[in-house]
């Protein structure tokens, strides 16, 4: 077995997400069967072949220290997002 | 109206310029078709009336004014939902974006409008590109137009739908594993991976960062060509874009010349498990190069046998880290919100509902293989993996100009049939990952149908690194041949709408902006 129930609900959670009961009995299976299928992968002999990130290395990734307008207009983006109250909690971190 | 629906983009495009149709009537006729068949094909996610029109009038004033238009100006197309655009709503079929509307503009969709391409609206798609068929998407499948208890592919199968409905002439798909050629290849059309950093990905929403690219879906190989040639170029917004000449595609379509080209087929990429219809049309196209005046060899890619897992440890390995932005917190869906959770908790309980099953098993695959333990058996090794299928590919094409396959092992398959069965639809895009991996040019050309069930087959075309060109070369000798041959495009068979189309009322118009 590639993977437990239990693994995957672990998984699951560091992934920013609960599975539901129902879920788990359908995800779990699947991911064991799937890992067990990529494992493939570790036939194929490694010494001296380097690992490829990227299809070629990135070619333009740096500009010059040139200050250009921003991209967007900073005032739009916050006019186009829905009308909402913001009530998100927030754990306090020290107590009277 | 019926006739503008059924004319290429290029015809298209010259009709518009010769004043004998306006834009707003071409436009006007693909919204009416889309109002009359997408209930059934449900290729749309969202149809632009208002703006489609408003961008054919400004084509039609440029005309007016005497002002020289491009080779697409006016031309229908639609876009595949994952592209960012201000005046639509981007979902990458996903609730948890549900209504978002980006502050700003892909570079792909900057280009299109620029030369004049009238967008009618957004297109289905698997959620965040993440499926083979369209049946990921939240918002229910696309169908197939040859036959609507089918998928059309994916994940631009509703790019796919709309083209072979003659919703549309042109669309805008991505290709991660295939997911442009894939549907290409079940739908009957051209879809074309360029090379990798060829066409931006700035603006569209990231599944796997390595490995997408955007490309066209057309009907003709020129089709393709035009749609390429107008979307492709340096882009400084996108730190992988190739910063070299766009290879002249436009030119190898109209060339439609194969003599003297070596073509390689890949024996790892067909015999056992390949539906019969496909390689007995598969070995038909060879036979067809080969009278057309290429050098047909075997050339053997030892290590595109690794390239399916190897493929689906890398593309979840980089969707688990794109998709961690998804929080409930910056686009779109947010659950729980109640004044009384916990940041922590709306998060979590915004990405539970907000993603599907497949989404949530290729982050949680991605996360497993990328974990302390894990990574060095599955995720480096999946990457060495990469660099000998890159091999594989330099070794081939120093002996051959191009390479040929099936584009998949089967014709299109029935709705439903491999949806709870992952490995079964991972397997759809066995022959299209290579490419993606290496990050070479591939196009899927139709031809012929299965004889077994009447379906389309496609041919998969591979070529080096910016040699877009060459596989346009084949592509049109290919249609060209078989055009010819059968006396008409292949597409004149599909038979999927024909319910609908007989009772179509020629006035039968109807503009809304609305989620289909």
């Amino acid at each position: 077995m590639a993977i437990s129930r239990d693994e995957v609900a672990h998984f699951a959670r560091i992934s920013g997400f609960d599975l539901a009961e129902e879920e788990l009995d359908q995800l779990a299976p699947q991911l064991d069967e799937i890992l067990t299928a990529l494992s493939r992968v570790q036939e194929v002999p490694p010494e001296g072949i380097p690992r490829t990130s990227d299809a070629w290395e990135l070619i333009d990734a740096f500009r010059g220290g040139v200050t250009e307008d921003p991209p967007l207009d900073t005032r739009e983006p916050p006019s186009r997002a829905p009308a909402a109250q913001w009530r998100v909690g927030v754990q306090p971190i020290a107590e009277d | 109206m019926d006739e503008l629906t059924k004319m290429s983009a290029a015809e298209l495009a010259a009709v518009i310029a010769a004043g004998e149709a306006s834009a707003l009537e071409v436009t006007d006729a693909h919204l009416a078709r889309i109002d009359a068949v997408d209930n059934e094909v449900n290729a749309f996610l969202y149809v632009a009336s208002d703006s489609a029109r408003e961008a054919a009038r400004a084509v039609d004033r440029r005309r007016a004014a005497g002002e020289v238009l491009g080779p697409l100006a006016g031309v229908p197309l639609a876009l595949k939902d994952v592209f960012a655009t201000k005046d639509m709503p981007t979902t990458c079929a996903s609730r948890i974006l549900d209504g978002w509307l980006p502050p700003y503009e892909a570079t792909v969709t900057q280009r299109l409008r620029q030369a004049g391409v009238v967008i009618l609206g957004k297109a289905n798609m698997d959620e965040f590109a993440m499926g083979s068929s369209t049946e990921n998407s939240a918002f229910g499948p696309s169908r197939n137009p040859w036959d609507l208890t089918r998928v059309p592919g994916g994940s631009s199968g509703g790019s796919a739908a709309a083209v072979a409905a003659w919703e549309a002439p042109l669309a805008m798909g991505t290709d991660t594993g295939g997911s442009i050629r894939q549907p290409a290849a079940m739908c009957g059309l051209i879809g074309v991976k360029p090379t990798y950093g060829g066409s931006s990905r700035y603006g569209l929403v990231a599944f796997a960062s390595s490995l997408d690219t955007p490309g066209p879906l057309a009907r003709t190989v020129l089709d393709a060509a035009l749609l390429h040639e107008a979307i492709s170029g340096h882009d400084p917004c996108d730190s992988t874009s190739v910063n070299a000449a766009v290879p002249p595609v436009v030119a190898a379509a109209r060339q439609a010349d194969v003599s003297g080209l070596r073509v390689g087929i890949v024996p790892e990429l067909g015999g056992k498990g390949y539906q019969t219809g496909v390689l007995a049309r598969f070995s038909e196209a060879v036979e067809l190069l080969e009278s057309l005046g290429a050098k047909v060899s075997e050339v053997s890619c030892p290590y595109f046998s690794y390239a399916l897992p190897a493929y689906y440890i890398i593309a979840p390995s980089e969707c688990s880290s794109n998709l961690a932005r998804f929080d409930g917190m910056r686009y779109g869906l947010r659950v729980g919100d109640d004044g009384t959770q916990s940041v922590d908790q709306i998060m979590s309980d915004t990405r539970a509902s907000g993603f599907g099953a497949e989404v949530k098993r290729r982050i949680m695959l991605g996360t497993y293989a990328l974990s302390s333990g894990y990574s060095e058996a599955y995720y480096h090794k999946a990457q060495q993996v990469r660099t000998l299928i890159t091999r594989d590919f330099q070794a081939a094409f120093g002996v051959v100009d191009v390479l040929v396959s099936p584009t998949l092992p089967t014709t299109a398959f029935p709705i439903g049939e491999r949806f709870d069965d992952p490995i079964a639809m991972y397997l759809t895009d066995l022959c299209t990952i290579p490419s993606n991996l290496a990050g070479n040019v591939a196009m899927s050309v139709p031809c012929g149908l299965a004889s077994e069930d009447g379906l389309p087959v496609g041919l998969q075309i591979m070529a080096p690194v910016m040699a877009d060109d060459r596989v346009y070369r084949v592509g049109a000798a290919i249609e060209a041949a078989l055009d010819q041959r059968r006396g008409h495009t292949l597409l004149a068979d599909a038979r999927g709408l024909d319910h609908i189309t007989k009772s179509l009322r020629p006035e039968a118009t109807n503009h809304y902006d609305s989620w289909s």
